[in-house]
């Protein structure tokens, strides 16, 4: 059996009264491509932030590579407010930032292109090296260490011809097309070395074609990085072409997993998508 | 341009600077005005360097200069005023309690040190606050700093709201250059290392930079006392300008210009900040300084002109520049031949707009 490099247990994030994930559990393997689907609002992008650090999940526990990076139980004012299920499972909270959780391999892009918008193409890849850097302040300030940084600008070069934008490596990231700051995003995400790459609507905006590109991309990512990935994506043909397997969620609740064959026929997705009849 | 062409046209302008310098440092123009305001502009280039980069490159804005500023003076001063002369300075007090004096460059890097470890341990609770808020509490802090000093339990080490004089200047006007010229190249060194693009990188998206990464707590205390070291360090600068020093003149005005400085030069530049520092120095000890006299044109009294009118002037420039020219002289390019070519070729794109126009008359 191959190994598991994330696994969620029980996520339930919520905010106010509101709960935007629901008891939420699923796996990803060792070298799998797996998709989480569901229609607008279900809670896709509020998983992925719960699971890289950006917002604390109320309850339930992620592992990432035999790791503890987050669990919690309700606390606080949360105690009373709580409408979750399984409250009393979990009892510590452990809750890693999200550059603890980059730094352990977790590599992520942004649904809303979050680029660093006036510095160049290059730069945004280098600063995602910079982690990964064994100089300190002192040897990078005064260029002690400056093979490491010559070697490193040769592997985000490198890095930035895989998605085809090494020609436009000193443009300003502002200034790239739509398409292409999508690319480099993910090659900045590559940079930061991931075992898990955590993609959230990678072909959002994209045509047919541009999204056939990103298809072929992923596939050839996963081969030569060895990488695991995990997408939420809009685009159906996408995701039916390259999952392993896929998870379903609507209302922050799992409705169906299962490879693409088996969800595409399960009618809890077909009605969460379509909605249900009223006259049956 | 070629590579080798800038590197020796860089050569040559450094040289004449420094002929220029070592010129007015063995003439009478040593105590003019132009030695005044270049000694000055040089201190203010350090500071507003260092408030560049917390403000422009960091992100992180911080009105605590004055303060870390009045830090550098103060255990600059303290530290070297001779021990013969304490019994004069202190003369309230016993000679006050420390009885040594240290030599002049060491002591310059303690004000330094000095300045960063207040940095630091202001920056725990303060660097969790965001815009505005980091804004106010620096600011705070600054105001505290200055009020504790003038205190009279610690008035033994500080003198309390006495003046602190009597400690070794400076004699060559090369000296404030020097030594902001190579903390200046420090400053440019850090910004241009992976540290620097991380620091830029908070300024653009905290939270790409965190899931990039980079850790923003450690990030931002790092840029927020390195800045500091270096205020300290102008402050110790500016001490030895002056020949001494008081708490109270260390002012949230201070900052102000700094920040003005800073924001004339364009937030993010480098050059811009150091070019700007020259020039509101010398405006405002220098060319400024009729507006506050009486002036006659013949016979005529220009009206308004009096004592302060300098600084309604000034501050109208200001206003000016936030409204029309936001981005500063320099924006947030740094100086370089290139620019300067196309400038001569082409000033403020006059010639390509004519041109644009000529040619969608022809095509019309």
């Amino acid at each position: 059996m191959a190994n598991t490099v994330l696994s969620i247990e029980n996520i339930t994030v919520q905010f106010g009264g509101v709960v935007a994930v629901n008891n939420l559990s699923m796996h990803v393997d060792e070298g799998e491509i797996v998709s989480l689907i569901g229609p607008n609002g279900a809670g896709k992008t509020t998983a992925f932030n719960a699971i890289t650090g950006v917002y604390q999940a109320t309850n339930g526990r992620v592992i990432f590579n035999d790791e503890i990076i987050l669990e919690s139980h309700p606390t606080g004012k949360m105690k009373k407010l709580y409408a979750g299920e399984n409250a009393d499972l979990y009892h510590k909270i452990i809750s890693k930032t999200p550059d603890k959780i980059a730094k352990l391999g977790m590599g992520r892009t942004f649904q809303n292109i979050r680029l660093f918008k006036e510095l160049s193409v290059l730069d945004n890849v280098m600063i995602a090296k910079h982690m990964r850097l064994k100089g300190n302040l002192f040897t990078d300030t005064f260029m002690i260490n400056y093979k490491e940084e010559r070697k490193l600008r040769e592997v985000c070069l490198e890095l930035l011809k895989i998605v085809d934008l090494y020609d436009l490596r000193d443009e300003v990231a502002s200034s790239l097309p739509y398409g292409k700051q999508r690319h480099l995003e993910i090659a900045r995400a590559l940079a930061t070395e991931p075992k898990l790459l955590l993609l959230d609507e990678p072909a959002a905006g994209m045509n047919p074609q541009e999204t056939e590109e990103l298809t072929a991309l992923i596939r050839k990512l996963r081969k030569d990085f060895n990488l695991t990935i995990l997408l939420i994506e809009h685009h159906m043909n996408l995701v039916m072409d390259i999952s392993d397997r896929i998870y379903v969620i609507d209302f922050g609740k799992l409705i169906s997993s299962g490879t693409p064959e088996m969800v595409q026929g399960d009618q809890r997705v077909i009605d969460a998508y379509l909605g249900v009849a009223d006259d049956e | 341009m070629k590579k080798n062409t800038k590197i020796i046209a860089s050569l040559i302008l450094a040289a004449a600077l420094l002929g220029l310098l070592i010129f007015i440092d063995n003439s009478e123009l040593k105590s003019s005005m132009l030695s005044t305001c270049l000694q000055k502009g040089a201190i203010y280039a350090l500071v507003a360097v260092s408030m560049n980069l917390l403000n422009g490159f960091t992100g992180l804005f911080s009105l605590g200069q004055a303060g870390f500023m009045l830090i550098g003076a103060y255990t600059y001063a303290i530290l070297t005023i001779p021990v013969a002369s304490r019994a004069s300075v202190y003369q309230y007090f016993d000679g006050g309690v420390v009885q040594f004096a240290i030599p002049v460059l060491p002591a310059i890097l303690i004000a330094g040190l000095m300045a960063a470890v207040f940095a630091a341990l202001i920056g725990l609770p303060v660097l969790k606050l965001k815009s505005d808020y980091l804004a106010i509490a620096t600011l705070g802090f600054a105001e505290i700093i200055r009020a504790v000093i003038q205190w009279q339990q610690v008035a033994p080490l500080t003198n309390g709201s006495n003046m602190l004089r009597a400690f070794p200047t400076y004699s060559s006007i090369l000296f404030p250059f020097i030594i902001s010229g190579i903390c200046i190249a420090a400053i440019i060194l850090l910004i241009r290392s992976s540290y620097g693009r991380a620091f830029k990188a908070i300024r653009e998206d905290e939270i790409a930079a965190e899931a990039m990464g980079i850790n923003m707590f450690k990030h931002k205390m790092m840029s927020f006392v390195i800045s500091s070291f270096f205020a300290g360090v102008g402050g110790a600068l500016l001490a030895m300008f002056q020949s001494s020093v008081q708490a109270k003149g260390f002012t949230s005005a201070m900052t102000y210009e700094i920040l003005l400085i800073v924001v004339i030069g364009g937030i993010g530049s480098i050059t811009g900040s150091i070019i700007a520092s020259f020039l509101f120095v010398s405006s405002m000890e220098w060319w400024l300084r009729f507006l506050d006299e009486t002036q006659f044109i013949g016979d005529f009294e220009v009206p308004l002109l009096g004592t302060g009118f300098r600084m309604v002037v000034f501050s109208v420039v200001i206003m000016i520049i936030v409204l029309f020219w936001r981005r500063g002289i320099m924006g947030n390019k740094e100086f370089s031949w290139d620019g300067i070519f196309k400038f001569f070729k082409d000033p403020f794109g006059i010639v390509s707009k004519i041109k644009a126009k000529g040619a969608v008359k022809k095509n019309g």
